[in-house]
């Protein structure tokens, strides 16, 4: 199969976009693929009816995923216990079911975040007031339990002993919080 | 319906008020995307679902109060006319998607319209604050305190890596979309921005042309926004895109004063042309009105014109949109008559101006 674009080289990356229910089904070779790649992520935002385009470049992973694909099971068959949503089908509308799909695709998630944010994977903006002083408390115990390892490893105990009393009394109060709302 | 009063109640504040900068920059906003734990996201829930998040705003936030912006109503899509989705989407109220694709889709709007809340669009919730003029840090504030109120009342979607979830992954991390709107003739004229938006496009901006489909920049108003949401801060996203804006600012103010220097009496010349055009017209098709819209509002900025209102450029670019033609003629229009119906809205709106302007000098 010819690439549809260029009408040259051989087609190698096959991907559907669906707009509105309708399917249509594309034909590149990876150059052409890669224009289009670019023209997805110019287009994939708000406002812009045409988001969904942006399936392709979802699928425009998969080639290279299954290079490595014998690591981790076939992503495809991954499903959102919450939403039912398969990898397949977000692959397909470029859409979460919902919260929880993040974490049962997260995996699969950081090239795909890497390509729409720059290379980033992770945030830096905002906390929600609520789960703020939570969260707070988590990132001190983490890097108080760093410290402790740290100080444990240098055979600094009495210093150690003050950092494990610190840990107790934040997982004390973390649990007084309730954690239920994480 | 008398023109003034029509006129009156079709303009939102960020169209007729000036802001900094206003000379170019048309308008700011700021749009944060948020969803509700416990809740499917739009793409899969059931009307169920959407019944109850939009009755969970009705009892927070209908008939509320909110500091200067006024009383919040919520406009269910559902029990909407055509016409009138087609008068907020004109106004950047809400989303064409919202009104065309969101069956439970919901909006809260505020009294001064500066403030509009889509709820169930692609997201279950998107809070915009839309300011005159180069305002992003203002707005991002206004919009950022409304979130906490929200979140008040509801639990958000948020991942301690990953930040507040989205529906599309290209909005998770903020939430945040910051863009402004500018109007930019000389850079247009002078053929700069075939230059311009590639290497804005290099710095993860996005530039479109407003009103208008594909790369063509109806009335010369470009809009630009960031594209990445995850790995920054809001504070910077917003930092970063006014740096740009800036520039462009500088940039095009540098063109208007090359133009002034080089082409004078034609660059008068082509203002008044089109300002006959606009006064005299009969019949007159959108993109014609968009171009002579941006040549007066030129001819405004630079001093050629005198005694017409600055903001007019921004209210007949909306106002004379088929939907508010439409909603001003009180029905369907075929094409031509809405062009019929364009010339004779502008001529009243040009009229209103002599009107005020003589009413100014008998004071
Ligand atoms: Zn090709
Ligand atoms: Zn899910």
């Amino acid at each position: 199969m010819v690439c549809q674009e260029c009408k040259q080289r051989p087609a190698t990356m096959h991907f559907t976009k669906i707009v509105n229910g309708e399917k249509t089904e594309f034909h590149l070779c990876e150059q052409c693929a890669k224009e289009h790649g670019h023209m997805f992520m110019l287009y994939g935002h708000d406002d812009f009816p045409l988001n969904n385009l942006l399936a392709g470049l979802l699928n425009f992973e998969a080639p290279v995923k299954e290079m490595t694909a014998n690591a981790f099971p076939n992503p495809d068959l991954l499903q959102c216990q919450t939403c039912q949503m398969t990898y397949h089908q977000f692959t397909q509308i470029g859409r979460f079911g919902c919260a929880d799909c993040y974490r049962t695709f997260a995996r699969y998630l950081p090239p795909i975040l890497k390509r729409l944010h720059s290379g980033n994977t992770a945030h830096s903006g905002k906390i929600p007031k609520r789960k703020g002083g939570v969260l707070h408390l988590r990132k001190q115990l983490a890097a108080l339990k760093q410290k402790l390892q740290e100080l444990i490893a240098r055979e600094e105990f009495e210093r150690a002993a003050e950092v494990r009393d610190q840990i107790r009394s934040l997982e004390n109060e973390l649990r007084q919080r309730g954690e239920g709302d994480m | 319906m008398s023109f003034e009063k029509f006129f009156n109640t079709a303009v939102s504040s960020w169209m007729s008020q000036e802001g900094p900068d206003s000379d170019i920059v048309l308008s700011s906003r700021i749009r944060l995307a948020r969803n509700i734990v416990d809740f499917r996201f739009p793409t899969l829930f059931s009307s169920e679902e959407a019944r109850q998040i939009v009755s969970l705003f009705e009892r927070a936030f209908a008939h509320r109060s909110y500091r200067e912006a006024g009383r919040f109503e919520l406009l269910k899509m559902s029990e909407l006319q055509p016409i009138e989705k087609r008068v907020l989407v004109e106004k950047h109220l809400i989303s064409p998607h919202l009104a065309e694709d969101s069956p439970f889709g919901a909006c809260l709007l505020s009294e001064n319209e500066e403030i509009s809340i889509m709820i169930n669009e692609e997201d279950h919730i998107r809070i915009q604050c839309l300011f005159p003029g180069l305002q992003l840090a203002e707005a991002l504030e206004a919009a950022s305190e409304l979130d906490d109120w929200i979140e008040g009342h509801v639990n958000y979607a948020f991942d301690e890596r990953l930040g507040y979830l989205t529906s599309c992954p290209t909005n998770v991390g903020t939430g945040l979309r910051a863009s402004v709107m500018m109007h930019l003739p000389a850079l247009v004229l002078t053929q700069q921005m075939n230059r311009i938006v590639p290497a804005i496009n290099q710095l993860g901006l996005v530039v479109r042309g407003t009103y208008g489909e594909g790369s063509e920049a109806l009335g010369n108003i470009f809009q630009i926004s960031n594209q990445i949401t995850l790995g920054k801060s809001e504070e910077d996203i917003v930092a970063d895109l006014h740096t740009i804006v800036q520039q462009l600012i500088a940039q095009e103010r540098a063109a208007r004063q090359a133009l002034v220097k080089t082409l004078g009496i034609q660059l008068e010349d082509k203002v008044f042309r089109s300002y006959g055009i606009l006064a005299n017209c009969r019949v007159i098709e959108s993109k014609e009105a968009a171009q002579c819209l941006s040549d007066v509002r030129l001819g405004i900025d630079l001093g050629y014109i005198q005694n017409i209102s600055r903001n007019i450029l921004n209210e007949l670019m909306i106002l004379t949109q088929p939907g508010f033609l439409q909603q001003y003629a009180g029905g369907a229009l075929r094409p031509e008559e809405r062009d019929v119906r364009r010339a004779a809205l502008i001529r009243e709106r040009l009229k209103m101006e002599e009107r005020r302007k003589m009413e100014g000098d008998e004071r």
